[in-house]
């Protein structure tokens, strides 16, 4: 074990500064050192996809990052992108389609879906399905959140017009 | 679709602005949308401190010694406590249930005393002041062990050269049971074919995302235990932890916030959870446990991992004469706690058959302990087994006498109006509609439009088949399931329905949710009972300190069991507020009504008082009302069937697929379901709980399998290497209904939980073999992994 170092980041909007251990990874200072838990922790080796956020607009595995990496880094989690309203119309697709059980996986599963809709504004159910095959659900079997993230798509692409 | 409930005039769920059978948002999901919920995983309480469990590496082991004291010096650490220690706080259980006549287990401990009996089993408990320092910990505690031989191999349990796992027991045959309906031996000597084949079923587990997690926390000061959990069963959990350690259950609160999926994995009482409990306890502090993902696979409980020989006597005619079983499982070293690893294999022997007339039916299951992780009950539990036999034998023999599936099954199903009527295992069916289910599935999926494209694809080279497989679900279970085998967990439902100061209504209900829509449906019935808006109910569940005593959500029983109670109890809330409406308004109770969150003229509709006002009088200015009048507006109900010991539920599943030859590979193409789950409270909701369902069993049939060696090591404990499915493999699955409501209910809601995962891996095993009819191969075994093809093809 080697001593803390001190770290400043944004997180959110917000500047932060902290003494971190090496070793601590992304997703648990978050939860635990900044209590944002809606970053989600289910497998700690970068598979299931719950503790997906942004750093400087790109998704990434919040497992996979140490806290000192992230240090002069932009960092969003699903408090703020709910916060700023970026994704209210995604969950309002994935509120009236029950894109969701558990709730679990969901605030990384809307990080992935406001992903694609970023990159691909009109994604066919097939690029949907693809483009969230990093991120496990176990309960809804996928098709209710392909249909959330496609009526979202559809509803913004109406909106541009 | 198609009713087939006739009743005479409305019932309180056909009122006027009802919400039954409506799809309603539900009313939770912001919360969890915006990462404001709170799992297990995301409590922290003052002077809380972190487990962490060294765990056996062996599959069997005696453990000659621990020495925790160099791991006591470690930064951060609070407690190194072994076995032995904390068996002055927490007493041993044995997994047995009076019912299952023969059952045997040995008493398990929440840490092992002497011996290791699987890999994973906790030696030691770390307790430091972060989940990390524990872990640092941990390494520096040195366990001796002396490495046992392991049993594994099920087949080779009771094989008297194998060492016995508990010498105490006498063998490893934990549980058998031999079950025989007719004269079956005649029966198949009558028949015109017999196929047998064998049917190998991988172990695999829940893989819930959020993995186990529980805070306990002792107050010495109140000498009460708070533990947060996300449980299935709360007050279970109250009443075995408050046994062991020696308390009340009014010692003992248990709080279920959000759950990150559950699927049976979370409703057993594991050995790390009890101690959790004990090192609360004996620290006099909060505890927190959270499994990694590598202990959730090694410890959470696995499922199926079945080996059975079926066979079937059916004649030319394609009339199914008789069925055979003989069924071998193993389940880890102990019986789980409290409802036993029993369960599955008794459901097998129960289910085989099921939708069919069956008059002749021969059955054995045996159960046997081996050195690997625990076995118990997970989604759907038998039925993906019983199924894919079942569906399995009936395609083999529909081959053997050239006839088409399709028609097999309509030749055997039960009639749609043979009801009630019984199986050869006893099982009581009141209505179900397997032959109305048929012919909906074929119909939506255009069944003759698909063989026909099979058959042209099939020259090109191209291997497409369709699977079919009718089922039966048991669901809304009474006291039959455990209450009746000596367990303390409870089969009724309790709902506590009452008005606020505002008019609102609050809502506390004994089921629990883990994001089926437990808090949606209770709040849909209990304004459609009340004739108020849905946005004035609050629901809450999950703390025994509020609610009224229950079950929980199960073996799919929320809607069924706990919808009944809110039924209930808002009709009887209903009847105390119009009593008191008619005080006030000088009016009759029946000549009033409440609709739209206030009290009605029940002939013209007409709008008498705000439900808001009258809780102003009652709560405010109850001087004003009449003298002696005490209204109560609160009621609870309790709910629990009597008359079924099962409410059974019905449906059939087709998968389309394709085969690649070449690979091994299989894409899954579309999914069909038919279901019949009796009255549908929120048909989004059920329509999920099916497509969930059906990808749980996806995986099964495809993916999903605890791979362990011949040692007993599991080799593929994490993410990586153990798969489960994917948004991009999974299909779109089409789901249709049939509503036969019990008639047992006023609400006539049975379960629906457990119907897609119950048919879809031999919706799927049957798909393949259809698409591989050309070779002449054939499959009973799954996940049907790119090797099981291609060795089945001959390829490798």
């Amino acid at each position: 074990m080697t001593a803390p170092v001190a770290i400043a980041l944004e997180v959110n909007g917000e500047r932060v500064e902290a003494n971190v251990l090496p070793r601590l990874n992304l997703a648990d200072f978050l939860r635990e050192h900044l209590q944002l838990t809606g970053t989600h922790v289910g497998c700690e080796h970068g598979v299931c996809g719950a503790c997906t956020v942004r750093i400087n607009g790109e998704i990434v595995r919040a497992c996979l990052v140490l806290a000192v990496q992230a240090s002069g880094q932009s960092v969003q989690t699903i408090e703020g992108l709910s916060d700023s309203g970026e994704i209210a119309d995604l969950q309002v697709a994935f509120r009236e389609r029950n894109a969701l059980q558990c709730g679990y996986c969901t605030p990384a599963m809307l990080m992935a879906a406001q992903d694609l809709l970023k990159r691909q504004p009109e994604p066919s159910r097939e690029q949907i399905r693809e483009h969230l095959s990093g991120n496990y659900c176990r309960c809804t079997g996928y098709q209710a959140i392909v249909d959330a993230v496609e009526a979202a798509a559809r509803a913004r692409k109406a909106r541009t017009r | 679709m198609t009713t087939t409930r006739k009743t005479e005039g409305l019932s309180a769920s056909d009122r006027p602005n009802s919400y039954i059978g409506k799809t309603v948002p539900r009313p939770n999901l912001d919360r969890l949308m915006q990462g404001r919920g709170t799992y297990v995983s995301d409590i922290e309480l003052p002077r809380m401190a972190h487990v962490v469990f060294l765990r056996s590496p062996h599959a069997h082991a005696r453990i000659r010694s621990i020495d925790g004291s160099a791991a006591r010096q470690m930064p951060g650490v609070i407690a190194v406590v072994d076995g032995n220690e904390l068996s002055a706080t927490i007493t041993p259980w044995v997994g047995v249930l009076s019912h299952l006549k023969g059952l045997k287990s040995a008493p398990q401990h929440a840490i092992a005393l002497d011996r290791a009996c699987w890999q994973g089993e906790a030696v030691a408990a770390i307790v430091a002041t972060s989940r990390a320092l524990a872990e640092d910990a941990s390494e520096a505690v040195l366990v001796d062990y002396e490495v046992l031989d392991a049993v594994t191999d099920m087949r080779a349990a009771l094989d008297p050269k194998t060492p016995v796992i508990h010498p105490s027991l006498g063998d490893n045959l934990a549980f058998e049971r031999i079950h025989s309906t007719g004269e079956v031996d005649q029966a198949f000597a009558a028949s015109d074919e017999v196929v047998e084949a064998e049917f190998v079923f991988g172990r695999h587990t829940g893989v819930t995302l959020e993995p186990r997690a529980v805070v306990a926390d002792w107050n010495s000061a109140e000498a009460r235990l708070t533990i947060y959990q996300g449980t299935q069963a709360p007050h279970m959990v109250q009443n075995i932890a408050a046994h062991h350690l020696g308390l009340n259950e009014q010692q003992v609160r248990v709080v279920c916030k959000d759950v990150g999926g559950s699927f049976g994995i979370k409703v057993h009482i594991y050995a790390d959870e009890m101690a959790t409990y004990a090192l609360s306890k004996l620290l006099r502090r909060p505890i927190k446990f959270v499994a990694d993902r590598v202990e959730s696979f090694n410890t959470d409980i696995h499922a199926r991992d079945h080996r059975c020989i079926g066979r079937v006597g059916v004649a030319r005619d394609g009339t199914i004469k008789a069925f055979e079983i003989d069924d071998l499982t193993g389940i880890g070293p102990y019986s789980m706690y409290p409802r036993t690893s029993a369960i599955e294999a008794n459901q097998v022997v129960n289910l085989v058959g099921g939708p069919y007339i069956t008059k002749s039916y021969r059955a054995r299951t045996r159960v046997v302990f081996q050195n690997k992780n625990v076995m118990c009950q997970y989604r759907a539990v038998g039925h993906p087994i019983a199924c894919a036999i079942t569906e399995g034998l009936l395609d083999l023999a529909a081959a053997r006498i050239g006839m088409d599936p399709i028609e097999i099954r309509r030749r055997n199903l039960i009639a749609d109006d043979a009801y009630p009527c019984g199986s050869p295992t006893g099982l009581r069916f009141e209505k179900l509609s397997h032959q109305a289910s048929l012919a909906k599935l074929v119909e939506m999926m255009g069944y003759d439009e698909l063989r026909a494209e099979q058959a042209v694809l099939r020259n090109k080279n191209i291997h497409r088949g369709i699977g079919i497989a009718s089922f039966i679900e048991v669901t809304n279970p009474s006291a039959a399931f455990y209450g009746v085998g000596g367990a303390r967990i409870s089969s009724q439902d309790g709902v506590a329905v009452r008005l606020d100061g505002q008019g609102a209504v609050i809502c506390q209900t004994s089921i629990t949710e883990q994001g089926q829509g437990s808090e949606a449906i209770t709040a849909q019935i209990v304004a459609t009972a009340l004739g108020v808006s849905l946005e004035r109910v609050r629901v809450i569940l999950g703390d025994t300190d509020n609610t009224p005593y229950g079950g929980g959500t199960w073996a799919s029983r929320g809607a069924g069991i706990g919808g009944e109670a809110a039924l209930q109890a808002a009709k009887a809330l209903r009847s105390n507020i119009l009593e008191v409406a008619a005080a006030i308004l000088q009016s009759a109770p029946d000549e009033l009504d409440i609709a739209n969150d206030a009290v009605v003229n029940a002939s013209d509709r007409a709008t008498r008082m705000e439900l808001r006002e009258l809780a102003r009088i009652v709560y405010f200015r109850p001087d004003t009302l009449p003298p002696g009048m005490q209204p109560e507006l609160m009621a609870t109900r309790h709910y629990v069937p009597r008359e079924f010991p099962f409410a059974f539920t019905n449906g059939i599943q087709a998968s389309w697929l394709e085969v690649e030859t070449e690979t091994g590979f299989i894409k899954l193409l579309k999914h069909w379901v038919v279901e019949d789950c009796g009255t549908m409270i929120n048909p989004q909701l059920v329509d999920e709980q099916i497509r969930g369902g059906v990808v749980q069993g996806l995986g099964a049939a495809l993916f999903e399998k605890c791979i362990y060696d011949e040692r007993g090591q599991l080799t593929n404990a994490n993410m990586a290497d153990y798969l489960v499915p994917m948004s991009g493999e999974m299909p779109d699955i089409d789901v249709g209904h049939v509503v036969s409501p019990t008639l047992e209910s006023e609400l006539g809601a049975k379960g629906a939980g457990e119907a897609g995962t119950a048919g879809a891996a031999a919706a799927v095993i049957n798909a393949v073999n259809d698409a591989l009819r050309p070779f002449g191969a054939i499959i009973t075994e799954i996940p049907l992994t790119p090797d099981v093809i291609l060795r089945a093809l001959g390829r490798i």
